[in-house]
């Protein structure tokens, strides 16, 4: 995976992604600040779901354990994977089980997150995505860009081309219109509903006091994948336990409002353990820890662990809008990835240590967030976490030299002053008509399209002192 | 009053006209103002970029140079931010309790918060007959909520025609080190924020940040765009002919 700064630079040449991602989350901004400004008490309800996530991941052994006990009182089995291997393994050794060599699946960034359509296939495993967004990636070899709509930066004039070329049963009439293209993968995808044994699905929230899954989705594929399929297997992240019933009356309102600016999202699946004649003989769930765990041991990073994955901060984001999801690599795009992500996998390679400084720090995804994460404040503390990492390098970067010398500098006065001094005249002499045009070194990127003004002769410190001796 | 003024490094020596009309308009309004000589950085640089322990130096040594200050003035809204939002944060990653008690004695206000909030003014008694459009920069309207303060001080500009800009809340795209780190995307935002300027027709784009406005600017001036930059400050302070 490349350096974010580098993924961006295609993405910003990409017109069509461009404009894809520009009309599709402007409209989703739209809908989303109208659907929060409509409900009165939004912001009582911002803190309220803050309040529960906090209190959950506070607790979360606890919480846990009564999830085991719950779904295995129920009928269902538990799986804990401490990481994306074993979690791919675990799935992979359940499908097989199953006598399965097709699984229908339900979107789902947790399996994004652990690679599982990859693993499955090494394993001999097609794995067929069900949401037309997700399929639409799939079909088009593909990768996602956006948490909720994973093919927006496809336009609906491609996924028409995209459908036509790889679903026979699509037809050469195929419109774009959205009901078109929802009834042609229907057509595709009954077929496989009906023959497919096993579902793999992720869960937007468990309820700890029953072992309930809660699945929202708007196009009715996730409750098929819940309810046709003997085996059931569900992945989800350990952070995504609330302790009881009660406490979804909070995210029903939070999540659906923020991620589709829908008053209700269309379907909502709870599904428990097994009923015999009714649903799946077989239910297992897939606990990943995958470094959440470190993430909440670090007190200001564990923040990013109340996140249920609505997309509002990416859909607010100026970086996003303008780089894309790829560019923040396969796991987590937006801000909720840039805080994410290096927690999951560390800041060890560079791709990943290029996350957390993928952001202005404007601030426009902590005025939206349902659940109240200071994205701004998580990313310069991983900041730190970075240079952290840095300064143990046997050989110092320039960066750390710059800045250690830098704030060498301005640690005193006399220093500070004479620096200025030297800087100004320096600074002067690059100058052409009162600006600057091109600069050396690591502030050359700024001179790739900016010009910088000449400091004036005297610096406000001089004048001061001239006025006032 | 007597008030502290805390100029930030890089208005000291690239904008340093910022400084010196807060001083003049101060003044003007019949208040004594005073510059803290051992004031260099605030360490906002060090912070937001993740050189941690170094910023907490810094915001140590800005803490011993304002100590005793009446009130602190920051004609710089992300200066003030990193004091009053950033201080107890970098006291937090320092484990310097210390720290956290000083910034919090601190009282610093950014200039239009000051001139609303403490001196109650919004008629500075400036007069500047230009079309003017304002960039809420994201430090002054997100992390300290300064809100329609900057408005209501331009609306009281005698001459003066105020355009509204469209998209206003959307960041420049400057962000500190963003800027060389990221800077592909960085223009690609500062493109669109120049287009916005630009629809206004106004002459000047003012804001209270001078980072941003260098940003804004230095994109205004490789194009040629026509429009000046300034900050909110040398605004309030024109008189024009006597
Ligand atoms: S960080 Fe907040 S806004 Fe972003 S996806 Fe998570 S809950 Fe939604």
């Amino acid at each position: 995976m490349p350096k974010f700064a580098a993924a961006a630079r295609s993405a910003l040449a990409d017109t069509g992604l461009r404009r894809n991602l520009r009309g599709g989350i402007a409209a989703a901004r739209e809908r989303e600040a109208a659907a929060a400004a409509e409900l009165g008490g939004w912001d009582d309800l911002r803190e309220a779901g803050r309040a529960i996530r906090d209190a959950a991941l506070l607790d979360l052994d606890a919480h846990l354990e009564e999830l085991e006990r719950a779904v295995t009182e129920a009928g269902g089995t538990v799986h804990w994977a401490a990481d994306a291997a074993e979690a791919c393994e675990i799935v992979t050794g359940l499908v097989r089980a199953a006598g399965a060599d097709e699984v229908v699946k339900a979107s789902s960034a947790t399996t994004r997150e652990i690679g599982l359509t990859a693993a499955l296939a090494r394993a001999g495993v097609t794995a067929r995505e069900t949401a037309l967004a997700d399929l639409a990636v799939q079909l088009g070899d593909d990768e996602p860009s956006h948490l909720l709509s994973p093919a927006l930066h496809r336009d609906r004039a491609e996924i028409r081309e995209l459908f036509r070329r790889t679903m026979p049963a699509a037809g050469p009439d195929l419109t774009d219109d959205p009901a078109g293209l929802a009834a042609a993968v229907r057509v595709h995808l009954r077929e496989r509903f009906l023959r497919a044994r096993v579902a793999v699905t992720g869960a937007n929230f468990l309820v700890a006091e029953t072992g309930t899954l809660v699945v929202l989705e708007s196009e009715g594929n996730a409750r098929m994948c819940l309810t046709l399929p003997g085996t059931l297997i569900s992945v989800a992240g350990i952070d995504k336990v609330v302790p009881t019933w009660a406490d979804m009356e909070v995210f029903l309102q939070l999540l659906p409002r923020s991620s589709s600016g829908d008053r209700m999202t269309p379907y909502v699946a709870t599904s428990t353990g097994v009923t015999a004649g009714d649903g799946p003989r077989a239910f297992h769930l897939v606990l990943l820890d995958n470094g959440r765990t470190r993430a909440l041991a670090d007190e200001v990073g564990r923040t990013a662990l109340r996140c249920i994955r609505c997309s509002a901060c990416m859909n607010v984001c100026p970086v996003y809008e303008r780089a894309g999801g790829r560019a923040y690599g396969p796991v987590y795009p937006g801000p909720i990835g840039a805080i994410l992500t290096p927690q999951l996998r560390g800041v060890d390679s560079a791709a990943d240590a290029s996350l957390p400084y993928a952001s202005t720090l404007c601030g426009a995804c902590a005025d939206v967030c349902p659940v109240k994460i200071d994205i701004p404040d998580v990313l310069v503390h991983l900041r730190g976490t970075v240079v952290e990492s840095r300064r143990r390098r046997p050989v110092p970067p320039p960066e750390l030299m710059l800045m250690r010398g830098l704030a060498w500098t301005m640690g005193d006065p006399r220093r500070y002053e004479t620096a200025l001094r030297r800087g100004t005249r320096w600074a002067r002499l690059l100058s052409r008509g009162g600006r600057i045009r091109r600069l050396p070194g690591l502030l050359g990127k700024w001179t790739e399209a900016r010009d910088l003004p000449a400091p004036p002769s005297e610096s406000f410190r001089a004048w001061w002192t001239r006025r006032r001796p | 009053m007597r008030v502290a003024l805390s100029v930030a490094c890089f208005d000291d020596a690239l904008f340093p006209g910022t400084g010196k009309a807060v001083t003049v308009l101060l003044e003007r309004l019949g208040h004594e103002v005073a510059y803290p000589p051992g004031q260099t950085c605030c360490g906002q640089i060090h912070w937001t970029t993740g050189y941690h322990r170094e910023a907490a130096d810094l915001a140590r040594a800005y803490t011993a140079a304002f100590e005793g200050c009446e009130v602190v003035v920051a004609p710089s809204a992300s200066c003030a931010a990193t004091v009053r939002d950033g201080y107890p944060r970098i006291a937090r990653t320092a484990r310097d309790p210390g720290l956290a008690r000083a910034a919090e004695g601190l009282a610093v206000y950014e200039l239009t918060e000051f001139l609303v909030d403490v001196l109650g003014v919004t008629d500075v008694g400036a007069y500047f007959p230009h079309r003017v459009t304002y960039h809420p920069s994201c430090q002054s309207a997100r992390t300290l909520g300064v809100a329609d303060r900057p408005l209501r001080l331009l609306r009281a500009v005698r001459g003066l025609d105020l355009v509204e800009l469209p998209a206003a809340g959307e960041c420049c795209g400057f962000g500190g080190a963003f800027a060389m780190k990221n800077s592909d995307v960085s223009v690609a935002m500062v493109a669109d924020k120049v287009r916005h300027v630009r629809d206004t027709g106004a002459d000047v784009v003012c804001a209270v940040d001078n980072s941003c406005l260098a940003h804004i600017g230095g994109a205004l001036s490789r194009l040629r765009g026509g429009v000046r930059t300034m900050h909110l400050a040398e605004i309030l302070a024109e008189t024009g002919p006597a």
